[in-house]
């Protein structure tokens, strides 16, 4: 393993103001608002439109206080708005709680503020946790004085599918508005109106579809924005919370689960300052109730008579247990990317201890030929302060996107870049085949890049020390990309990271969920790792050689070399050949599969074992910094299902050896025990990786282009299941071609194209591109009608373009 | 009492033609640009500086020291923007001197852009007034044709554009920061300040924002030079200014004066409050400035006079209301003006004068209750001093100073309506059949 140290932070002297806030003496850094001084100190103003990670607005007039003392001598002649006041050396500030100026102005807002609010506390979503509630009893009048006429709007307005809008009871805080300009970047809400009628307003031919929609919900000061997912389902007072990270995307997002009678009603954004801030995105707030659907597996399924039927537990051992023992070490296990460390870890160990055999991948996706050893030695076993973090990527000077779309692959990532590019001047720089609308909104150079010929573009590169190289999964593909991003971050001093699109997948790397690496970044072909990690585990010996890749494993099953498959919930329609791995679980001897929900694998499947939910489990992600995320068990319920973990014990114990843990604690106990591996991988151990044969496309089938493809944030995965309105706000799908391309084509916008390859086509709109790198089209991987799997193509691959739609 | 008048800016008003091109240069109009180009930026800036002139948009800060804040060292573009978006109840001195001599204008913001090295200016007018906007377009293009502007302007090198751009109807688009979002392009709203327009204003640079009679004012100080301008008016308030008289006044319209002058004056050269009745109440300065009443009748009408009378010079609109005016309903009347054109942005203005409409409204139909007038005080006092900017101090100007001066007429509303002991009839300029004159 090569460790990249991080370059030396220089210290940093912070320049101070030192002044007096209701007496008391404060030192803030130069720059800090009153408002923000005030709370170092204890001292709580009342506000509504200031919010630390928003631009000041100054609107709402709350946080009025009185400034005897600008720190010259003199005073301000009127009572000032606290969040719009910097501080300044000896100034003197009072606050409600010495200044009856101060206290009156507060009490007078207040009471100006309610003169216009509905009294509909008891039916409104926000009571119990309103921040205009809260500040009416602490620091309002106890009656009001207003025996007028209250504005009154109809309601609510859909500003998209998903977010609600009762305008009457909006403060016109403009936090929601603020938020979609300046950290989400999609203005699409905006003040309208004037005097007592402003309001929010949506553009009538454009919804608020913005992928971070649901922070404006959970900012608002009051319960004017809704959700329509939670809109009048519960009482803030009614819920308990549970912190959770995000199981959606590798952001490693610190979510608040709230749950009552048993279901989990919402999700809102922690508070993570070094990760997610105060944000999350819509996915991971929206996204959590697919193992509610009918397709919930409740009972173990055994097949007798090639038909599956519900059988018990020890049933269901049994036979698993049959069919494994017999295949012994031909058998293979795929575990996907979205388990917890300690599962991962249990599907690891019981890979090389129970069945004994290093075929064990996570990557349910396009693989890469060089991708394993690649991140064998340069992802495995990086700690947090070895690695690149969300910090670093905002002191940056410029941050390089090699395969990677940060809003729609990692959206807090995008945040955090936003955030620099507007706060601190980076620069960031897209390879990529065009300039999507969330890389415009980072103001990105484009290097426009046809796919496959990333390395290419990586090594003319014009990069500095002290830039970042993020990487995403897609890079694998290109060949020679990534061994050319270590090579451009040497030279230059630079840095890089490696961002996977799932939240399991970092974490699947440390527990051993690769055929090369064994638990801590071991390296399966370096004996003394075997030795280290069988002595742990207490096993005689450990399998010797370099396990199978997932398409490695399809195509020995396939072949009749492989017997047995142990499956742990992935879909086949993400690998990079569909139909290939369909063809191998259904030619497989015997197929184990461990899941929640029915799906393609269920009924292939000899015996199905269904397993928790993320909401009923605990664990840990490791998001792309390598940060530690907890997952805390959201719900308990009597009935719920067992880990992958507990039924992987069970299976070990029944066939005769222990896997020696069964629970998440022991897992992460022994698998911190186990550390990692101090000793350096020997370059390019011989990889067992085979060059993929794509699904070529012939000329016959209309121009031959270059595939370009990434998945969306809001897409066709199973995880989004059941949230309707969230998937009403998704992009559309298009294709997209450059303005030459669609000439030669003869194609106009909008119409529809068909892209064939050997194993079939798609039909779609086409979007004609400006800018769009030629010889190229882009689809969506995996939006609902179009898993690029099905095609048997990856990113960089040929397929075949012709105008029309295809019979 | 003729002796008391000093046209200069309204001198060629009565010309025929006045507006054109050929009429300014034959009163001796665009000889001041000449000499202004002659000279350094600075040199010029000193003379304005020099001749004590302050801004006529009501805040009366000095103009030549507003134009001396623009900073050297910035790369960006200087702008100046001319505020001619004027929609005060009471105040109408820059349509007139617009519609009449828009070169005079036109040849102030030369000298003015020339002196802070800018070399874009804008005019933004008010929308209504489409004829304005229209003569202003025009005065303009003669001035483009004739050499004023454009490049190398009288062989100068020095080269400037005007544009000319009409706002949308909104009163708060006369607030200076809230004017240059509405021009560029945006929904106007006051900024937060800092930064101060002069550092970045339009377009994020150095801009300097000054009303239409200022930039006017400036080619006859050029022209006669500081110390004629500084010998009118008086020590701290220098020079001339348009006064316009308006409501119950014999000759209403547009009075050019020195600084200083009382209304007293003024209203002999106007032929006194209309005939029959007396002073009640008026304003210095338009609506948004406090009230003053008959015994203000002395009182110079300078920025230091008006200020220690209480209230503000402003944009030297005296609307005057005689006796049979109720100053119930005048103050709603202004009130539902603020209410209807509170921007909406900050909640004391938005949510206050919502409030204040209603209350007037049973104080005009004598249905308050006994001790509204004290609450009204008070929600005007939790308005005043707090909002955003300064259009909702203006808004409760007019309550606090009416209550102050007639408290009485006030409680009055506790039990009889405005339109009973003020039949509305009776302060009409024009006959109004009493069963008409009601309270619609």
């Amino acid at each position: 393993m090569s460790v990249v140290t991080k370059p030396e932070q220089g210290a940093v002297v912070v320049e101070t103001v030192t002044l007096t806030i209701d007496g008391i003496e404060v030192t803030v850094p130069k720059g800090t608002l009153a408002i923000r001084a005030a709370e170092t100190v204890g001292i709580a103003i009342p506000r509504f439109c200031d919010h630390p990670l928003l631009d000041p607005q100054g609107a709402c007039r709350q946080c009025m206080v009185e400034i005897p003392d600008m720190g010259n001598g003199r005073g301000f002649p009127k009572p000032q708005a606290s969040c719009t006041i910097e501080v300044a050396p000896g100034m003197q500030i009072k606050t409600q709680r010495t200044s009856e100026v101060a206290e009156k102005a507060q009490r007078g807002m207040l009471e100006l503020l309610l003169i216009n609010h509905p009294l509909d506390c008891p039916i409104c979503d926000k009571g119990g946790e309103c921040p205009l509630q809260n500040q009416a009893m602490s620091n309002g009048g106890g009656t009001s004085r207003y025996d007028g006429v209250k504005r009154t709007f109809p309601k609510p307005v859909s500003l998209s599918a998903q977010i609600l809008l009762d305008r009457e009871r909006c403060v016109l805080c403009a936090r929601c508005t603020r938020f979609s300009e300046q950290i989400a970047g999609d203005p699409f809400i905006a003040l309208v109106e004037r005097g007592a009628l402003q309001q929010i307003g949506r553009y009538a031919d454009q919804p608020y579809d913005s992928y971070f929609s649901g922070n404006v919900v959970q900012i608002c000061p009051v319960g004017a924005l809704t959700s329509a997912a939670y809109r009048f389902t519960s009482r803030p007072f009614d819920l308990v919370s549970t912190s959770v990270t995000c199981e959606h995307c590798a952001s490693g997002c610190q979510l608040r689960a709230d749950h009552r009678h048993g279901v989990v009603r919402r999700r809102l954004a922690g508070e993570a300052p070094q990760v997610n801030e105060e944000w999350n995105c819509d996915k991971g707030r929206f996204a959590f109730v697919s193992g509610r659907g009918d397709d919930r597996l409740s009972t173990p399924l055994v097949r007798e008579d090639g038909e599956l039927r519900p059988a018990s537990w020890p049933e269901a051992i049994d036979a698993a247990v049959a069919g494994l023992t017999a295949a012994g070490n031909s058998s293979g296990v795929l575990t996907g990317g979205r388990l917890t460390m300690e599962d991962a870890y249990g599907y690891a160990k019981f890979a090389r201890a129970i069945l004994g055999t290093n075929n064990i991948d996570f990557r349910a996706r396009p693989i890469g030929v060089g991708e394993a050893a690649f991140l064998a030695q340069q992802v495995a076993g990086r700690t947090l302060a070895q690695a690149v973090t969300y910090t670093d990527l905002e002191n940056a000077g410029q941050v390089v996107l090699v395969g990677f779309e940060p809003e729609e692959e990692s959206p807090i990532i995008f945040l955090r870049l936003r955030k620099a590019v507007r706060k601190k001047g980076l620069s960031v720089t897209a390879l990529a085949a065009f300039l999507s609308n969330g890389n415009a909104k980072l103001k990105a150079k484009l290097v426009a890049t046809v796919p496959g010929s990333e390395a290419d573009a990586v090594a003319g590169l014009k990069l500095a020390a002290g830039d970042v190289i993020l990487v995403g999964e897609r890079a694998a593909l290109a060949p020679g990309a990534l061994t050319a991003v270590v090579a451009a971050a040497a030279k230059a001093g630079a840095r890089f990271a490696w961002v996977p699109r799932r939240a399991g997948e970092r974490g699947a790397i440390e527990a051993g969920c690769l055929p090369t690496l064994l638990p801590g970044a071991r390296p399966v072909a370096d004996v003394a790792a075997r030795v280290d990690v069988a002595s742990h585990w207490g096993s005689e010996t450990l399998p010797p050689l370099e396990g199978l890749d997932a398409p490695a494993m399809f195509a020995a099953v396939t072949a009749g070399e492989l017997e047995a498959l142990v499956i742990a919930g992935v879909e086949l329609s993400d690998f990079a050949d569909a139909n290939a791995a369909r063809e191998a679980v259904a030619a497989a001897e015997f197929v184990v599969s461990l899941e929640s929900r029915f799906s393609e694998v269920t009924e292939l499947a000899d015996v199905v074992f269904p397993v928790a939910l993320i909401e009923e489990r605990s664990g840990t992600f490791l998001n792309w910094e390598h940060r530690i995320g907890r997952v805390n068990t959201v719900v308990k319920q009597v009935n719920a299902p067992m880990t992958d973990l507990r039924v992987l014990a069970a299976l070990a114990d029944a066939m005769g050896t222990p896997l020696g843990v069964r629970t998440t604690g022991q897992a992460r106990a022994e698998l911190a025990e186990l550390g990692t591996w101090d000793q350096p991988i020997k370059a390019e151990a011989a990889s067992r990786t085979r060059a993929r044969a794509a699904k070529k496309s012939k000329a016959n089938d209309g121009e031959v282009v270059k595939l370009a493809t990434w998945r969306m944030l809001l897409d066709g995965g199973r995880g989004q299941d059941g949230e309707v309105a969230l998937a009403a706000t998704a992009k559309p799908s298009v294709a997209r071609i450059s303005p030459a391309l669609a000439s030669t084509l003869g194609v106009g916008d909008g119409e529809v194209i068909t892209i064939t390859s050997e194993a079939g086509w798609y039909s779609l709109a086409a979007s004609i591109t400006e800018g769009m790198t030629e010889g190229t089209v882009w689809v969506p991987m995996n939006s609902p009608g179009t898993p690029i799997g099905e095609l048997g193509v990856v990113h960089g691959d040929d397929v075949a373009l012709s105008l029309g739609g295809a019979e | 009492m003729v002796d008391k008048l000093t046209p200069v800016l309204s001198a060629n008003w009565g010309t025929d033609n006045s507006w054109k091109l050929a009429t300014y240069q034959a009163a001796g109009g665009y000889q001041a640009v000449g000499k202004a180009l002659k000279m350094t930026p600075a040199a010029v800036t000193d003379v304005v500086k020099d001749s004590g002139l302050r801004g006529r948009g009501g805040a009366g800060f000095p103009t030549g020291m507003k134009w001396s804040f623009v900073p050297k060292d910035n790369p960006n573009p200087k702008y100046l923007v001319v505020n001619a978006d004027e929609s005060e109840p009471g105040t109408c001195k820059d349509m007139p001197l617009l519609l009449a001599s828009p070169h005079t204008l036109v040849e102030g913001m030369i000298i003015a852009s020339y002196a802070i090295n800018c070399h874009t200016a804008f005019v933004y007018i008010r929308g209504e007034v489409l004829h304005v906007h229209r003569r202003m377009q025009q005065a303009v293009a003669e001035a483009y044709e004739a050499g004023y502007l454009g490049k190398n302007i009288l062989g100068s090198g020095y080269d400037l554009d005007i544009v000319v751009h009409a706002g949308a109807g909104a009163y708060i688009c006369g607030e200076e920061t809230a004017l240059l979002d509405s021009l560029e392009g945006r929904r106007g709203q006051p900024r937060l300040r800092p930064p101060f327009p002069a550092v970045a204003g339009l377009y994020a640079s150095p801009t300097v924002i000054n009303n239409v009679e200022s930039i006017a004012s400036v080619p006859s100080i050029l022209k006669n030079g500081a110390e004629w301008f500084g010998s009118m008016g008086t020590e701290k308030s220098k020079g001339y200014t348009l006064y316009s008289l308006s409501g119950h006044v014999a000759r209403p319209g547009q009075f050019e004066a020195p600084l200083g002058i009382t209304l007293r004056e003024l209203l002999d050269l106007a032929g006194g409050v209309r005939e029959g009745h007396e002073l009640k109440f008026w304003t210095p300065g338009g609506s948004s400035t406090p009230i003053l009443t008959a015994e203000h009748l002395d009182v110079p009408l300078d920025y230091e006079g008006m200020a220690g009378a209480g209230t503000m010079l402003g944009t030297k609109a005296l609307q005057i209301f005689d006796e049979t005016t109720s100053v119930v309903r005048t103050t709603l009347r202004w009130t539902e003006f603020y209410k209807h054109e509170s921007c909406g942005k900050c909640t004391p203005c938005r949510e206050g004068n919502w409030w204040m409409v209603q209350m007037l409204r049973k104080f005009e139909a004598g249905q308050a209750a006994v001790g509204d007038v004290d609450k009204l005080l008070d929600v005007a006092s939790n308005i005043g001093g707090k909002s955003f900017c300064a259009l909702a101090d203006g808004a409760v100007a007019c309550v606090t100073s009416a209550i102050r001066h007639f408290r009485s007429e006030f409680e009055d509303g506790y039990s009889t309506p405005a339109w009973e002991l003020f039949p509305y009839g009776r302060s009409a300029l024009f006959e109004v059949p009493e069963t008409q004159g009601a309270h619609a």
